[in-house]
């Protein structure tokens, strides 16, 4: 399984270098969200600093529902679902390459946010532990849902639209509970944060088995 | 000896539709069939039922000692599907295409470099993206991910369409080969003067549904293709 996910999540990272989509269309809207969320709240007044956690995850949960529906198209492509089926990889494999591929681009994007907001809305940096636990599991948590439920809506014509309609509010804790733990390490007390981080790991761990159980039924089903 | 693929009063459905009605169809090992009717008939059905992404519903389905209708996945992994879609990633190149699905089909570095030498896409052409490929330089691509996999069982649907004369000339001649080397060969396809030299066998389908032979006639090695008898309609 591990050797196909290998070979899956390499896939798709390279069709991702060479499309550049993440690079040249995500992450700019991205840092645009933040932009614009600095013009509407004021950024001198203490609205701001003290929505911080939240604006962070909101712009990284929308950032991840256009990484997630760029993942699901590539093999919505001409016959590659049909290709996967008649391949020896194993769905779960496909599955953990795929949701690993997303990982790794929404990392980047938390980086790149994680400095806007420094920049942008003046945060400073504290717990860097909690912090830098609660984007791990927060990002395999959105990894492998999305990846899971962008397998649910692929083969529809409607996938695009309806594809942030199921997922956003599947993801609610973990918008709740990322903020709540960055809330802990930014401005409260960092041990506050813990048992956010540990909600978001066991939700992170619930969507990564189920997907990983669930994908080769998804695959035929589609 | 038993047939590569067996299907008797085989019913396919394509959502609630029925696309195969009852087909009887044999294919020994070492054979070239083609399928033969007007568009509709049910041609690539039946090659989508034999790779096992088709269920059948009900009559007998046994592709390379497997029951279908018990559970198909055996059967993928041991045939190659040349069908209207490509199966490539555009933004790849020809060679990371080839190396990704020669990969997933389990064959050695060796197999992928020797599918792309076959196809004539060992040399600039490997490291172009698929999406800057004509229609033909495609469909030569995925040929080449067929050949990376040595299937036992080729499963062609208008192999030769869009495909230039000289590149016509090279399908056929890969097919005659893979059909020396022990592979079984089940096509559709409409350029029919090409296709009844290539074929050992043709099959007649019917319109709207399936009709196929009782039983396979002894392949004969040179002369044209004889054609079954048309069948029972379900």
């Amino acid at each position: 399984m591990w050797r196909d996910a290998t070979l899956v999540a390499g896939r798709d990272l390279r069709v991702e270098l060479r499309s550049r989509v993440t690079a040249n269309q995500v992450a700019p809207f991205a840092l645009l969200v933040l932009v614009l969320f600095a013009f509407a709240l004021d950024p001198d007044g203490p609205v701001l600093e003290r929505a911080t956690p939240g604006l962070y995850w909101i712009t990284v949960l929308f950032a991840a529902v256009l990484a997630i529906a760029r993942s699901a198209a590539i093999d919505e492509a001409d016959g590659v679902r049909d290709a996967l089926r008649l391949s020896a990889l194993h769905p779960s494999g496909v599955f953990v390459g795929k949701a690993l591929a997303v990982a790794a681009e929404l990392v980047a994007l938390e980086l790149l946010l994680g400095l806007g907001v420094v920049v942008l809305y003046g945060a400073e940096p504290a717990g860097v532990g909690l912090l830098a636990a609660t984007c791990a599991c927060a990002t395999v948590a959105v990894a492998s849902t999305g990846t899971l439920y962008g397998a649910l809506v692929s083969g529809l014509r409607v996938r695009e639209t309806l594809l942030p309609l199921l997922l956003l509010p599947v993801l609610a804790p973990v918008l709740i509970a990322a903020t709540r733990a960055f809330e802990a390490a930014l401005v409260g007390v960092v041990a506050d944060g813990w048992p956010w981080c540990g909600l978001l790991a066991a939700f992170a761990v619930l969507y990564s088995v189920a997907g990983a159980l669930a994908y080769g039924t998804l695959l035929e089903g589609s | 000896m038993e047939p590569v693929v067996h299907l008797r009063d085989a019913v396919a459905l394509l959502g609630r539709f029925p696309a195969l009605a009852g087909i009887d169809l044999d294919v020994r090992r070492g054979e070239v069939v083609l399928l033969r009717g007007p568009n509709g008939a049910g041609k690539t059905t039946v090659l989508r039922v034999c790779a096992g992404l088709v269920p059948v519903v009900r009559g007998e389905a046994v592709v390379l000692g497997h029951d279908l209708r018990r559970d198909p996945r055996p059967v993928r992994r041991r045939v190659g599907l040349l069908g209207h879609a490509t199966g490539l990633f555009d933004d790849l190149t020809v060679a990371d295409n080839v190396a990704f699905w020669g990969r997933a089909y389990r064959a050695g570095r060796g197999d992928v470099e020797a599918a792309l030498a076959a196809v004539g896409l060992a040399g600039r052409l490997r490291d172009v993206p698929v999406a800057r490929l004509s229609a033909g330089q495609r469909r030569r691509t995925s040929l080449a991910c067929l050949l990376a996999r040595r299937p036992e069982l080729w499963l062609l649907d208008e192999p030769h369409a869009g495909l230039d004369h000289d590149a016509r000339d090279l399908l056929d001649d890969l097919v005659r080969r893979a059909v020396a080397q022990g592979a079984t060969v089940l096509m559709s396809s409409h350029e029919l003067d090409r296709a009844v030299a290539l074929a050992d066998r043709t099959v007649e389908l019917a319109a709207g549904t399936a009709v196929g032979t009782p039983a396979a006639p002894a392949p004969s090695a040179d002369g044209p293709a004889p054609v079954a008898e048309v069948g029972h309609v379900a």
